[in-house]
């Protein structure tokens, strides 16, 4: 009876239960909204750096990430390279070989650019490069050509079936230069890699630097790429640690997760403001209410109701008031979010700007992760039950002769 | 054994620097089977006596023995739990839970007295039919009439099997039809169950079927005589 008590009272003002309920609601639907736009778009932002660069996880020579060199390139034989190719929580170990050199074409002046030793079939299956093909095709063994990022190949004024000259400089201070025929144009969507990006056959760069059999890295494809740092330190015991370095993504780009950090803390700043003016407003409710019911109180107190279960009943009302607005909020939220995430916002003007200087696609989709709602549904009902220990403490504190008192 | 009795039972509550004995020294018993009126001017202390008899307010000094149990010694919630076994109060307005109906009103004391439901829902069917709101019981406090609420008062405040049945002023709001039918109800269950009632009133009406009428005045008993 506590219970239908509880329940019945909840409607004995309909309209003040229904605006704050609607409250409740709408502060929930807004941060769900919200927080699911910002985790979504990290997210998005997190796998195009990722899926673009370094991969989840990869090995380097020792001390490449702080001198980006080929002189600090490594021998795949330093690593038990089948052996991490069988762990069940590696998916693959793609080879590659990176550096840097000056091109240019026909039509052009030279441009600066980045060059990416590739086997062409696991970068396909593993990072879908042949998806962000335009025209021709992958760099081979067979037909010894480059494929240019299309953002490139427009300032170099260069098409299908042109040559590009190479030069730069190879391993040990060997010259590294070379021409090819250019065999394919891809479009990285990454901005800064779609304009500076030339891909090679592994070999056919190995054997252009002079760093024969030598890699820059070994990308880690993980099966599951959440618990990145236990999978660091489980692949770090097959490895000879003195040739090499094992690094995450985060320890390779910091800067990015605190930029997003930064961006998130700033969402959480809005947030806890809307938290708080909500939490004002059920608070107002829950002291016009037991303002109102004190006679009540003086009542039940009277005829032996004990002050336990008196407090029981209030506080399972303003629970079921808080998980009614609760639920709507967040079912409401549901739909939207959904359609965000399948259907992206593409961003525009200063936005759009921004995000390509840190290198990600310009799109807003949303998070469908279920701790958003999970997070944000359990901080509103926190803050509706310690409001509620204002009735409570007002039960506790009762006497029931002034209570009945008018 | 009386059923109440005080002994030198006083109630002093302080207004600014001067002191207001709202019940001064007051020596009284019940008996049970009484049909008992508390009267007496506007202040004289009415209220607070039965506040005090109903384990309501704390006495400044005295005692206040309920069936032999000094209930002024107990703990704020053993007199809790002695209030829902013993005592069976009415109030003068405000009586019921506004959400429950007639009948859950009613069932509800014996819910708190950890009745079983058969128990709860015949008892509770058979006091409504008592008082003469059986066609009502499913009808929720602000579906009743005054004299309606106060009748379901008296079948809540004897669902818990009290000692006895405090009422302050039972009937201070009703009209004289209604007031007439719930005398009459407490008459009949005092005469037929044999139920102690104790109540206070201003209403000339109440004060004649009274059986013993205890006249009160500036906290002190003034007179006190069976008729
Ligand atoms: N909480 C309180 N604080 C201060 N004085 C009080 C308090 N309660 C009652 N009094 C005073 O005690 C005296 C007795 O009051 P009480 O309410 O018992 O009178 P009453 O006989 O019931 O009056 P009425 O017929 O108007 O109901 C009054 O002078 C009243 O002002
Ligand atoms: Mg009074």
């Amino acid at each position: 009876m506590l219970f239908k008590i509880a329940w019945r009272n909840i409607w004995r003002n309909k309209r003040r239960s229904l605006i704050t309920l609607a409250s409740v609601a709408f502060a929930l639907f807004f941060a769900i909204i919200m927080r699911s736009m910002q985790l979504g778009t990290y997210d998005q932002a997190y796998s195009s750096v990722i899926n673009a660069t370094t991969g989840y996880m990869q090995w380097q020579g020792e001390g490449f990430w702080d001198k980006q060199s080929l002189e600090r390139s490594f021998s795949p034989d330093s690593l038990t390279w089948q052996q991490i190719e069988q762990d069940e929580s590696v998916e693959a170990l793609l080879p590659r070989l990176e550096s840097f050199a000056l091109l240019a074409s026909d039509n052009s002046d030279t441009k600066p650019g980045f060059l990416k030793g590739i086997q062409a079939p696991l970068e396909s299956k593993y990072f879908k490069l042949d998806e962000k093909l335009l025209e021709g095709s992958l760099p081979s063994a067979s037909n010894n050509g480059v494929m240019l990022a299309s953002g490139l190949a427009e300032n170099l004024k260069i098409k299908l079936g042109d040559t590009l000259v190479i030069i730069g400089q190879g391993y040990h201070g060997m010259s590294a230069n070379g021409k090819y025929p250019v065999v394919g144009i891809a479009d990285l969507k990454n901005p800064i890699a779609n304009k500076s990006t030339v891909y090679l056959n592994l070999q056919e760069l190995q054997y252009l630097t002079g760093a024969y059999n030598q890699l820059t890295a070994a990308v880690v494809v993980p099966t599951d790429p959440k618990d990145l740092y236990a999978l660091k330190n489980q692949l770090q015991s097959y490895t000879d640690t003195t040739a090499t370095d094992l690094m995450t993504w985060q320890e390779m780009m910091p800067e990015l997760i605190e930029a997003m950090e930064a961006d998130s803390a700033g969402g959480l700043a809005i947030l806890f403001i809307l938290y708080l003016v909500i939490g004002f407003g059920i608070f107002g409710t829950i002291l016009m209410l037991t303002a109102e019911r004190k006679p009540e109180y003086g009542i039940l107190l009277s005829i032996g109701m004990s002050r336990g279960r008196m407090a029981l009943s209030t506080f399972m009302e303003t629970a079921f008031l808080s998980l009614l607005g609760i639920a709507s909020g967040s079912f409401l939220a549901l739909p939207i979010a959904m359609y965000y995430h399948y259907n992206p916002i593409e961003l525009a003007g200063d936005m759009d700007a921004m995000m390509e200087d840190y290198g990600m696609e310009p799109l807003l989709p949303f998070s469908l992760d279920s701790s958003i709602w999970l997070t944000h549904g359990s901080i509103m009902l926190i803050i509706s039950l310690i409001l509620s220990l204002y009735s409570i403490i007002t039960i506790y504190r009762l006497n029931p002769v002034k209570a009945m008192r008018r | 054994m009386s059923v109440i009795e005080t002994q030198n039972l006083s109630r002093v509550y302080q207004d600014g620097d001067s002191e207001i004995h709202a019940v001064d020294k007051i020596d009284l018993s019940v008996e049970a089977g009484e049909f008992t009126a508390i009267i007496g001017p506007s202040g004289s202390g009415k209220t607070t006596l039965l506040n005090l008899i109903g384990g309501l307010d704390n006495p400044t000094s005295g005692t206040v023995t309920v069936e032999g149990k000094p209930i002024h010694q107990l703990k704020d919630n053993e007199l809790i739990n002695f209030r829902l076994q013993h005592i069976g109060f009415v109030f003068q307005a405000y009586n019921l839970i506004p959400v429950l109906s007639a009948r859950e009103n009613v069932e509800f004391i014996m819910l708190l007295q950890g009745q079983s439901k058969q128990e709860r829902e015949s008892r509770a069917k058979e006091l409504l039919q008592a008082v003469g709101l059986e066609q009502q019981m499913h009808k929720r406090p602000s579906e009743l009439s005054g004299g309606q609420q106060q009748r379901v008062a008296v079948a809540r405040a004897l669902a818990s099997k009290p000692s006895f049945v405090l009422a302050d002023e039972p009937t201070a709001n009703l009209d004289s039809k209604s007031t007439e039918d719930l005398l009459d109800i407490m008459h009949k269950l005092n005469k037929e169950e044999g139920i102690t009632f104790l109540f206070s009133t201003h209403d000339q009406r109440v004060i004649d079927r009274a059986e013993r009428l205890i006249y009160v005045e500036d906290g002190k008993i003034k007179s006190d005589e069976k008729q």
